[in-house]
């Protein structure tokens, strides 16, 4: 069905058309992120060897709350100016067009968070090696985090200022992804081998593209009622 | 045929209506009235497949829509109470979205814009567009599409004459296609060659 391809690429289209002409919402988790990092060694004091022993988890739980910050934009204006009707109105599969959508939304929200890893992981003292399998572990999780968190948002869309509720749902679904997140780059940072955990962000990824748009489909589907 | 066998709408504890009954034929038009709150939208939405009827099926040729939920909405166009229209991109970019996504485009995104009488604001975020305007170019969206079954919620509102001239014409010419329409409306529709059937929303009693 070439259509559906053609459909496909119509919604990532318009979604990065729309993202550059907000800029303002691409900003605000990658702000955030860069704020809630760079305070950290103002609480814990600016001993070196504590700020590099806590980096990885840090900048990590940054990532995670920047994410969540940024899931109601992911359906928000579709649900009120009337777009999300005629997407789950159209013929095409409602579970490909959301994933277009969110794969949009992790291209201009997750993916500012990884472009600045490195200049953070320079600021906590991490070194290049577990820099590196940090950088890894947040390209194999963020993906996770905008799928599963768009289940969540989904479900509440109909809900005005569900941001709690929101956390609520899908912050125990964060949990197993950044435990390997942050477990590879701490890993990394003690001498040990990281494929373990990334192996396990990558399968969770994958089970998390295959499932949560059919997830977030259905949901958004009674939400529209 | 679009058939509605025996509706029934129920939202929260109260019946908005029961055991509703409509069918419709290729090249019929028909609007339904009724109060606020009789159940207009909600009977457009059903129609749409949008929600489910508490009781009661949406027919096509005979056929339940939601066995072939796919097919009867290659066929659908509707027009909610929100209209669809991205605020930050201009009436074109959001035509051409549409015709991308329905894959055809029966009159060109720029001929249509002229047809609803936006030549000089196709290029105009419609962020900065009128109510009037921006429903224009909504209604815009139904000459790319070649779907038979058109689902219209409040078309007219916030058009001035000529707008609503324009959309009659239409209408019109999509039933003279042989197409077939559902339409609220608080004003008058009047069309030159077809007849327009009004069907009543029969509120049940409304409990005090």
């Amino acid at each position: 069905m070439p259509s559906l391809i053609h459909a496909f690429q119509a919604v990532i289209k318009r979604d990065i058309r729309l993202a550059i002409r907000q800029p303002s919402e691409i900003a605000q988790p990658v702000v955030f992120f860069i704020i809630v990092v760079s305070v950290f060694p103002f609480g814990v004091g600016s001993n070196p060897d504590q700020l590099t022993a806590i980096g990885p988890g840090i900048v990590w739980v940054g990532a995670l709350l920047a994410t969540l910050l940024a899931l109601d934009s992911l359906f928000r204006s579709d649900f009120d100016d009337g777009s999300l009707e005629q997407l789950i109105l159209s013929e095409h599969p409602l579970s490909v067009l959301i994933l277009g959508k969110i794969l949009v939304h992790w291209f201009v929200t997750g993916l500012p968070l990884i472009i600045v890893t490195p200049l953070l992981g320079i600021l906590l003292g991490l070194d290049k090696s577990t820099l590196v399998v940090l950088i890894g572990s947040l390209l194999l999780g963020t993906p996770t985090l905008s799928l599963v968190g768009a289940i969540g948002s989904a479900l509440t869309i109909s809900i005005r200022r569900a941001g709690l509720l929101v956390t609520l749902l899908v912050l125990p679904l964060y949990i197993p992804v950044l435990i390997f997140g942050a477990g590879a780059a701490s890993a990394a940072q003690s001498g040990l081998p990281t494929a373990g955990h990334l192996y396990m962000l990558g399968a969770i990824a994958m089970g998390a593209i295959a499932l949560a748009p059919i997830a977030t489909s259905a949901a958004l589907r009674i939400s529209s009622e | 045929m679009l058939q509605a066998a025996s509706l029934t709408c129920v939202k929260g504890d109260h019946v908005l209506f029961d055991h509703l009954d409509l069918s419709i034929h290729p090249g019929q038009i028909y609007q339904i009235s009724g109060a606020n709150g009789t159940g207009k939208t909600s009977l457009l939405k059903i129609l749409a497949g949008l929600s489910p009827p508490e009781e009661g099926a949406v027919l096509w040729n005979g056929e339940p829509i939601q066995r072939h939920p796919d097919k009867f909405r290659s066929l659908l166009a509707y027009l909610g109470h929100s209209i669809g229209l991205k605020l930050d991109l201009t009436p074109t970019e959001n035509l051409e979205f549409w015709s991308s996504l329905y894959g055809i485009s029966r009159t060109p995104p720029a001929d249509a814009l002229i047809q609803v009488g936006l030549k000089d604001q196709a290029h105009i975020a419609c962020r900065y567009l009128s109510a009037g305007q921006r429903r224009r170019a909504a209604i815009a969206r139904f000459q790319i599409n070649d779907a038979l079954v058109w689902i219209l919620d409040e078309p007219l509102t916030a058009l001035d004459s000529s707008g609503i001239k324009s959309v009659c014409q239409t209408i019109d010419a999509h039933l003279d296609r042989g197409g077939l329409v559902v339409i609220t409306s608080h004003q008058p529709i009047a069309l030159d060659r077809h007849p327009v059937e009004e069907f009543r929303i029969q509120g049940t009693a409304c409990p005090a």
